[in-house]
């Protein structure tokens, strides 16, 4: 299972193993544009699904994050902190967010698949 | 500002073809569907102002002459300005101010020789010109002028672009103004603007106001920029915003705007609010406005509390805050005791419950390049 699942938040998450990498839409880092700061979760913090728990600055505005999922954040992308660009030129690759230890894996099977995520953007247009 | 409901219509500028065609993406400001930034992105389009020419459309901003004898005395009712001092030719920035020593409003004026030309913000124009009309002694008369678009052309190759279809304007000075024909309409141009860098600010009718963007954009250089990269640059220039900076609440003094009290004016103290502004010229103000550089790449948007760094209780406040792209790094302004204004002074920014380290630094964050 190594598909992009997506919230109405615009954040996507990709099972990898036991692990969920998370991060913002393509669509979302174009509507924020210039990405200039990322504030990371701890690791090790227990976070609630829907919980802010990163902070993305684009030049215009801070934005929260939010955990699609419920779980243990294992891992942040300090990569993130010298080039905060990655968010905009590699969304859902090299500009992931963190890592999470998904506390319940059937909340996964409950977001949105590519396909609902493209019809979720065309309806909000 | 003002708040604006989804109901509420937005009025569009006479370019709001030109933006939908150039890609921008129009946001609700000051009641006006504006362009906040083209396909290009506020990066882009700032790094571009500096370095070649920008064109803005600020055609939402308030303009109108002030015309009859005595029109510079009248307007002196009304701000410290020194207006009756401004020669024909010159243009001059101010501050309207009220009884209370706040700040109503922060205004362009020059001098066309047989009437006076008032720039005004978006969102004060209507309470500003209907307080300034109501001012005024018979024989005076201020005429809104709903029926011009203004444009910026900002930028150290704004000069060069203007000049091959204006060739007057190479002679203007800093904060200089003239009406001129360009390009076959009736202008009025003056050298100012609101990014730090050498530019115009190009007052045309409404009618030519399209035709003339898209002469300007075919120049050489020239490039559109949107509101989210005139923010950015004008903050990296240490100037304020309206409604963020500077308010009702705040005077002149604790603003650092003193400078734009004519002498003659803080010789009479004959202005709205002259008490306020001598007592704190006399004892020092209460709260100063700085410049903040945080530590780090973390912005510290507007409203972000400040404390000093051992702790205690606020000690100001982050009126803009956010991302030089050209400082390439954070940057602030805002109120704080006059106690920690010094420059060089230890401040903690509290950003999401953390303190970030910040430090008061001289404005502009980025040298000013006027022309000379």
């Amino acid at each position: 299972m190594s598909e992009l699942r997506y919230t109405k938040d615009h954040e996507w998450l990709r099972m990898d193993g036991d692990t969920a990498t998370v991060g913002i839409s393509d669509h979302a880092q174009n509507a924020l544009g210039d990405v200039v700061f990322v504030d990371l979760p701890e690791i090790g913090r227990e976070v609630a699904a829907g919980e802010p728990v990163a902070v993305v600055e684009s030049v215009k505005a801070a934005s929260d994050v939010y955990a699609p999922i419920a779980g243990r954040i294992v891992e942040v992308n300090s990569a993130l902190a010298e080039d905060p660009g990655l968010v905009n030129r590699d969304p859902t690759g090299e500009g992931w967010f963190f890592r999470i230890e998904p506390r319940d894996p059937a909340e996964i099977e409950a977001l949105m698949d590519e396909a609902a995520y493209a019809a979720f953007l065309e309806s909000q247009a | 500002m003002a708040e604006f409901t989804d109901d509420t219509p937005l009025r569009e500028t006479p370019l709001a073809a030109l933006h939908r065609e150039l890609g921008a993406r129009m946001v609700p400001f000051a009641g006006y569907a504006m362009p906040v930034q083209y396909p290009a992105g506020i990066v882009a389009e700032h790094l571009h102002c500096r370095a070649a020419a920008a064109l803005f459309d600020v055609s939402h901003m308030g303009q109108a002459e002030l015309i009859g004898q005595g029109a510079a005395a009248a307007l002196e009712r009304l701000t410290p300005a020194d207006v009756q001092g401004l020669k024909p030719g010159r243009q001059r920035y101010g501050l309207l101010t009220n009884e209370a020593g706040g700040i109503e409003d922060d205004f362009m004026v020059a001098n066309l020789g047989d009437r006076l030309f008032l720039v005004v913000n978006a969102s004060r124009k209507q309470d500003d010109f209907d307080r300034i009309a109501a001012a005024l002694p018979p024989g005076l008369r201020l005429a809104r002028r709903e029926d011009r678009a203004l444009l910026a052309l900002q930028g150290p190759g704004a000069a060069g672009a203007l000049s091959s279809v204006a060739p007057e304007v190479a002679a203007l000075p800093f904060m200089g103004i003239a009406e001129m024909t360009v390009a076959g309409a009736p202008a009025i141009v003056s050298r100012s603007g609101y990014t730090g860098e050498d530019g115009f600010e190009i007052s045309v009718p409404d009618e030519r106001a399209e035709e003339f963007a898209r002469l300007l954009l075919r120049l050489p250089g020239v490039a559109p920029a949107g509101l989210g990269a005139r923010d950015s640059l004008r903050l990296e220039a240490g100037l304020c915003l309206y409604g963020n900076d500077i308010d009702a609440t705040t005077s002149p003094v604790e603003a650092a705007l003193t400078w734009t009290i004519g002498k003659r004016r803080r010789m009479a103290w004959d202005f709205p609010g002259a008490g306020r502004v001598r007592q704190e010229l006399a004892d020092g103000p209460r709260r100063l406005r700085v410049g903040i550089r945080p530590e780090g790449r973390q912005p510290a948007r507007a409203r972000t509390p400040i404390h000093a760094p051992d702790g205690g209780a606020a000690i100001g406040e982050v009126t803009s805050g956010g991302f030089g792209p050209t400082l390439n790094g954070p940057m602030a302004m805002g109120y704080v005791a006059r106690a920690h204004a010094a420059d060089g002074t230890a401040l903690a920014l509290m950003v999401r419950g953390k303190a970030l380290p910040a430090r008061v630094v001289p404005l502009p964050f980025v040298p000013h390049r006027y022309a000379r």
